[in-house]
């Protein structure tokens, strides 16, 4: 890479890396702060939609403002929604060439290391700056296949008919107030569809960066892997480090055909002054596999619990999930499993770790509806606490409504045993270090299921925040 | 020169309770000392105390390593002046691979100056070395892969410690009771183990209730706790002759240090 390396006094925000911003300020489109009418259609024009894509918005819009906040999960009581910015474009144009992206933009990616990853791992990559995506690409071998991997505006303009089958569809707009207010002002995300039987071999990653103080970014993912196709999709995120809050309310909808398979890995790591409220939900039909692997580091409140619906007799789910909630952190995280066909598996594995004050919450729902009888389900779900301040929180919800199924949970907290670190500092470890190798053993289950790049980048980040940690 | 491990009057409590009331000992490179005792009279207080166990808490007296004193010093620190601890019953540490901790703990033993964060000993010597380690004391290779004492038998665990002891070359080391829970070819391995790995550049210290350690073994020093004191020190005859006829002797030679000793018993009881 020919950036020059950051002035370290730029980069280093505690053990946070990713807290520093650019100072672009030639914004090529900013909305005012606050969200109504007015800015969800100035949205909609600004993008040249469709008329149905504008009722969309403006409906959802309704929907948003009529529904209450959530009374339960975490404090949202400092999340201002009239001192958000809604939307922000960075770029007129989207790169095809890293070259095409506006330097300090560019530069910023660097930073991050995708354009290298890209090079040396993935079949495709799409980068989203605030609102709008700033560059993609995808193998060419792949497009000649018939894969689409776009930003999600695109879709819609270029894809109608597809866009419009399976768009809002997974998640309607009434699911809750937050896929309300994603369908209002939605921008960017990624779209993906694999045709039939095309496995993709290297994964396809985006990447989510906010700049901006107080803004506001709502991507919308739609992953449609038809029949026996396969693929891997991976997105990472990061923010600046500001002292003012950000809103991040994605709205992830799959499906996942008769066959297919795909696996969703986040390693978010966003910013402590981002509130991250994300509705996912795959859909799995006959004898499909949807895996959502889910590694929350980041964020002031996450609330997220990716959800599979397994529609047709074979249909498996699996959710494995890695909170970190450090100083000032909540995460509020878990998943869904809702059993809609006979002969249906689900399993969910959760670790969850809280350090330095921070609160980690797992929340999982497996529903057997009517009729899905065989089914299996089981649930594991450990937390790790590793001093006094710190907290864990279960709420498992399990609703049956049907006889002749196998559903098992367990649970288990630990606290970082004085024994563990008296025996690893035995051996010459300091207390940090052994602390850091008894987190590091605690998430090995999960992390081995990584593809190496990645669980060696979820290793970093926990080494980092570890860092420190033990006072 | 050989190096010194001197204990002097030392007293230990766990919380309020008193538990070593003055321990005075002196091991030096090269010399085995053997540490015999009833139940309760402190032997394992006194390991905890050497590797520095923050639950074990030093009221008075002092641990010098030549010269350098250690009390106070975390058990990390200890570790990297050339101190070992065979635990009793050794931690499992769920998810951290026994190859992994011991090229860690490696790096910090042999180079006491090493930062957290800086370079590690190189994967190929290290793995060339504790292959060769796993092999001397008959451990399948497959252990380095394994997570650190998850799922090991009695016999595992302590063969897992002898190991940590032949990477670590400690210049002392203290055996708390390795040889309990063992079947007697466990016994015979950790025996040999030790035997192979102590010489003239290690002192040792073993906690024990049986002799079969001792006759692969044999100590210069044979030290009786009782009380929270060592109320006698002899050579190997000692040990001997406590095999043969237990405490009773002992006891009644030191009828205070006994007394405390069966309320010690009574406390942990």
């Amino acid at each position: 890479m020919s950036a020059e390396a950051p002035a370290k006094s730029d980069v280093e925000f505690g053990s946070y890396k990713y807290g520093f911003h650019d100072s672009t300020e030639n914004y090529a489109f900013k909305s005012r702060k606050g969200l109504d009418a007015e800015i969800v259609t100035q949205i909609s024009e600004m993008k040249k939609e469709p008329a149905w894509m504008r009722e969309f918005r403006l409906k959802s819009l309704e929907i948003f403002e009529s529904r209450p906040m959530p009374d339960w999960g975490g404090s949202m009581a400092d999340l201002n929604f009239d001192d958000i910015y809604y939307y922000m474009k960075a770029a007129n144009e989207q790169g095809k060439s890293w070259d095409d992206v506006p330097a300090d933009i560019r530069r910023t990616y660097d930073r991050l290391g995708i354009p290298e990853a890209e090079k040396k791992y993935l079949a495709g990559v799409k980068a989203q700056y605030e609102s709008e995506v700033v560059y993609g690409s995808l193998r060419e071998d792949l497009a000649a296949q018939g894969v689409i991997f776009t930003d999600t505006d695109s879709a819609m303009h270029e894809h109608p008919d597809l866009f419009r089958e399976y768009f809002g569809k997974v998640i309607p707009p009434g699911d809750n107030k937050f896929a309300a207010l994603n369908s209002a002002v939605w921008s960017g995300g990624s779209f993906i569809y694999v045709p039939k039987g095309v496995k993709i071999d290297f994964p396809l990653q985006a990447y989510f960066r906010i700049n901006s103080q107080n803004m506001g970014q709502f991507e919308r993912t739609l992953i449609i892997v038809d029949e026996g196709a396969s693929v891997h999709y991976v997105e990472g995120c990061t923010a600046p480090t500001y002292s003012s809050d950000s809103l991040h309310s994605a709205v992830v909808e799959i499906i996942v055909k008769r066959g297919a398979r795909c696996r969703y890995t986040t390693i978010q790591n966003w910013s402590n002054n981002v509130y991250n409220l994300v509705t996912k939900r795959a859909m799995a039909y006959g004898d499909s596999l949807m895996e959502w692997i889910d590694g929350n580091l980041g964020s002031k409140l996450t609330m997220k619990y990716p959800a599979i619906w397994l529609m047709e007799p074979g249909a498996r789910g699996e959710t494995l999930s890695i909170a970190f909630a450090g100083e000032g952190q909540h995460q509020d995280a878990g998943a869904k499993m809702v059993h809609c066909a006979p002969n249906t598996s689900s399993r969910i594995i959760s670790k969850s770790i809280s350090k330095n004050g921070g609160r980690s919450s797992y929340r999982g729902l497996v529903k057997i509806q009517k009729g899905a009888v065989n089914c299996r389900s089981n649930v594991v779900c450990d937390a790790l606490i590793l001093d006094p301040e710190s907290r864990s929180d279960t709420y498992p919800y399990i609703e049956v409504e049907e006889k002749n199924v196998a559903i098992e949970h367990e649970a288990s907290v630990s606290k970082i045993a004085e024994e563990q670190l008296f025996y690893l500092m035995s051996r010459g470890l300091t207390e940090a270090e052994a602390s850091a190798m008894i987190v590091t053993g605690f998430i090995e289950p999960l992390v081995k299921e990584l593809p190496m790049e990645y669980a060696v980048e979820l290793n970093r980040l926990i080494e980092l925040q570890m860092e420190g940690s033990v006072g | 020169m050989n190096s010194l491990l001197k204990i002097t009057d030392l007293h230990v409590s766990v919380g309020e309770t008193p538990i070593l009331r003055g321990v005075t000992m002196e091991i030096r490179q090269g010399e085995i000392h053997a540490l015999m005792g009833p139940n309760g009279s402190g032997k394992s207080t006194l390991a905890y105390a050497l590797a520095g166990h923050p639950n074990y808490t030093v009221t008075n007296g002092s641990i010098e390593i030549d010269g350098v004193n250690v009390t106070e010093m975390e058990a990390d620190e200890r570790a990297r002046l050339g101190l070992f601890l065979a635990f009793q019953y050794p931690v499992v540490i769920p998810g951290v691979k026994v190859a992994d901790f011991l090229r860690h703990a490696v790096s910090n033993v042999r180079n006491p100056e090493r930062k957290e964060g800086e370079g590690l000993i190189g994967m190929r010597e290290f793995r060339k070395e504790i292959r060769d380690r796993m092999t001397e004391l008959g451990m399948d290779h497959e252990f380095a892969r394994r997570y650190l004492n998850e799922g090991f038998s009695g016999g595992e665990k302590k063969r897992m410690e002898i190991l940590q002891l032949a990477m670590l070359q400690p210049r002392f080391a203290i055996l708390d009771e390795t040889d309990s829970g063992l079947d007697s070819d466990a016994v015979r391995v950790v025996s040999e183990g030790l035997a192979k790995l102590s010489g003239p550049q290690m002192g040792v210290l073993i906690i024990t209730h049986h002799e079969r350690l001792l006759e692969f073994n044999p100590p210069q020093f044979t030290h009786v706790m009782l009380g929270g004191r060592i109320v006698e020190t002899g050579d190997s005859s000692l040990a001997h002759e406590l095999h043969a006829n237990g405490y009773a002797d002992v006891r009644a030679r030191h009828p205070q240090a006994a007394a405390e000793n069966i309320q010690a018993e009574a406390a942990t009881a």
